[in-house]
């Protein structure tokens, strides 16, 4: 019985079909796809007799990059649910040196000063969650409070109980402990071996550990990062959880009016991202044997930049885990690259300040691709 | 129209006082299954406050609802949504940037169980939405296209559709076509029209005659809080309609006075 004129809702000839070019940008993953190809493509023509691409120089690089992955991937999935942590880095150094003082200090066992530091950190970020949302403040803020109270922490606590601003001694200490493997240990060293001996690899030409393979397996750092990035893209584009992380930081009032637990999903991913830290933490003490104060610095940001680089939006609600994961792969491409290359260190900073310039210009003009803002 | 039939939802004397503020003063309406029932009034009438206590948000100071014929007690919206009564907001619950699968079925994943996982299911959200919206005579380009892409009136129509396909019974329009354009504003009209023939019961909140009654079937005008009474289509003409909205005398008479466009010159 409608009166209205018969209007055909289906066709509206102002919209062109998309170019496969303009889908292909849509995906935000691209930025980081076709970072990594330029970044690989460059240090291979003009840093590829630098050993940068032997099995140590890979070794090299992909731990530096697996430690950006940990922590972006993290950071990818709170940014996606709309909030930031500006405490990362800081809770790095905390975390640490927690590890530090209840395994070297107080002679617990290292598997306990893991697992209590894992819990007081996961509840700091589960703190700065629930403030965050009981208050409406901007998680800025929030985290940036968190940022020095934690550093502030990691400086003072040390110095009361030892003196100083390092605590080594962990190695000693961790030797044996069935969790501290979980973080130090190497994987697949039966198979390098077989690479040394069959010559596929690089092997000691002297001294005590001779005809053993350089590289002796993939440490669990490695190991570490795959299975968050695996684990973090799952969970967002697959599960029912990952369309609330959407939804949440898409505009968290609408998906409250469509039943999505906005709150929980916000704390939780603060609590995942506290979780990264500390895994990286962890990691980072068992390797180096100590735990200092001013470790973690400026991660915060790394993490943020890779995410960025990865294609997610700072406002939240849009993004790829895949792609913060690439985002973090070339930061630790370029920052060992340099090095190899013979190139000063500091340009790394330069390098990276373009780089976040121009991702962030190309994600916001994909932004208005999807959204059709003009 | 179905004169016999009971009305899905009674109003009766609804009075809503928020502290010396008297926002409603006795409104009473029946909506019929099948029937789509205007709410006309200008701002500050009592519309939203008369919609949301339809929809468990408010509870009423006086007066009783019935809903399907007994007594209705929501503690909150969620219990309303439950019991089959939709709200589709002037501002909608939808994401731009999240495509048009995952926002009809946000916060109503369907999950398929793969183990102790629970996966969304993406093949059978992208199904039923590619269904739903034809239904509603949207071709989507495919079910990953961003809400943000579709104009306003398709926004609307997704989010009928929505909650359509979730089960109302009762379908609270707050006013769906204030924000669009001519064209956009017929594609709506015929959303709302297929809605009614699926034998939904339609609250059409607006303040402009013209949408509302092509599609009306019945219409009450509220003005300052008061009903000032319900008419079928067959009892009153658009433009009766039209000059008892509460400003309808008035736009007339600022019509004589201004003269708008005929010498807008003069001093």
């Amino acid at each position: 019985m409608s009166d209205s004129t018969q209007l055909n809702p289906t066709s509206d000839e102002r919209i062109k079909e998309f170019s496969k070019l303009r889908k292909a940008l849509i995906r935000p993953e691209l930025g980081g796809i076709v970072g990594t190809v330029a970044v690989f493509t460059f240090f291979l023509i003009f840093a590829y007799d630098s050993g940068m691409f032997n099995s140590r120089g890979i070794m090299n690089w992909s731990i530096v990059s697996s430690q950006f992955v940990i922590i972006a991937v993290g950071a990818c999935l709170l940014m996606i649910a709309g909030e930031f942590d500006l405490s990362v880095g800081s809770m790095i150094g905390f975390a640490g040196m927690m590890i530090a003082i209840f395994s070297v200090k107080l002679g617990w066992p290292v598997w306990l000063a893991i697992l209590l530091t894992f819990v007081m950190c996961i509840s700091v970020g589960a703190l700065n969650g629930f403030i965050v949302i009981r208050t409406g403040l901007p998680s800025f803020i929030v985290t940036l409070a968190f940022l020095f109270i934690l550093r502030g922490l990691t400086i003072f606590l040390p110095q009361v109980i030892v003196r100083k601003t390092i605590i080594g001694g962990v190695k000693d200490v961790a030797e044996g402990d069935w969790l501290a493997v979980l973080f130090d240990g190497k994987i697949l060293t039966g198979l390098f071996s077989w690479l040394g001996e069959e010559g596929l690899i690089a092997t000691f030409e002297r001294g005590t550990r001779a005809g053993q393979p350089v590289v002796s397996g993939i440490p669990m750092l490695i190991v570490w990062a795959i299975v968050l990035m695996l684990l973090g893209h799952f969970l967002l584009t697959r599960t029912q959880f990952g369309n609330w992380i959407f939804a949440s930081g898409g505009d968290a009032e609408a998906a409250r009016n469509s039943g999505v637990p906005v709150n929980k999903v916000k704390i939780l991913m603060f609590m995942f991202t506290a979780f990264c830290a500390t895994v990286f933490a962890t990691c980072q003490v068992m390797e180096f044997g100590s735990a200092g104060a001013d470790r973690g610095l400026l991660k915060e940001f790394e993490a943020i930049i890779a995410v960025v680089i990865g294609g997610a939006l700072l406002t939240g609600g849009y993004g790829s885990v895949i792609g913060a994961a690439l985002g973090a792969l070339i930061f630790g491409v370029v920052q060992q690259g340099l090095f190899f290359a013979n190139v000063e260190s500091s340009l790394f900073r330069v390098f990276l300040g373009v780089i976040l310039l121009f991702a962030v210009i190309l994600n916001t003009y994909i932004r208005r691709i999807i959204t059709g803002e003009r | 129209m179905n004169q016999d039939a009971k009305p899905i939802i009674q109003m009766n004397n609804i009075e809503k006082h928020f502290g010396s503020v008297i926002a409603l003063s006795g409104v009473s309406i029946d909506v019929f299954s099948g029937e789509c029932h205007c709410l006309l009034g200008d701002n500050g009438a009592g519309k939203s406050t008369f919609i949301k206590t339809m929809s468990g948000v408010y509870k009423p100071t006086h007066g009783d609802i019935l809903f399907e014929g007994r007594p209705m007690h929501f503690a909150n919206p969620r219990k309303a949504i439950e019991a089959g009564i939709a709200t589709v907001h002037q501002h909608l619950a939808m994401i731009p940037l999240m495509s048009v699968s995952r926002n009809f079925f946000m916060g109503n994943e369907p999950v398929k169980k793969v183990g102790p996982l629970r996966l969304f299911d993406h093949d059978y959200a992208n199904r039923v939405t590619m269904e739903e919206m034809n239904k509603m005579g949207i071709k989507l380009r495919s079910p990953d296209q961003a809400v943000g892409t579709l104009s306003g009136g398709e926004r609307q129509t997704v989010a009928i559709a929505r909650a359509v396909y979730f089960g109302a019974k009762l379908l609270i329009l707050d006013e769906p076509t204030s924000a669009l354009g001519v064209r956009q504003t017929a594609n709506v009209l015929m959303t709302i029209d297929k809605v009614r023939k699926q034998g939904i019961a339609v609250v059409f909140i607006t303040h402009n005659v013209r949408h509302a009654f092509p599609v009306g079937d019945q219409f009450t005008l509220l003005n300052r809080g008061h009903s000032m009474g319900t008419f079928r289509k067959s009892e009153i003409d658009r433009d009766s309609l039209q000059t008892m909205m509460a400003g309808g005398e008035e736009i007339r008479n600022l019509e004589a006075t201004i003269q708008g466009g005929n010498n807008f010159k003069q001093e």
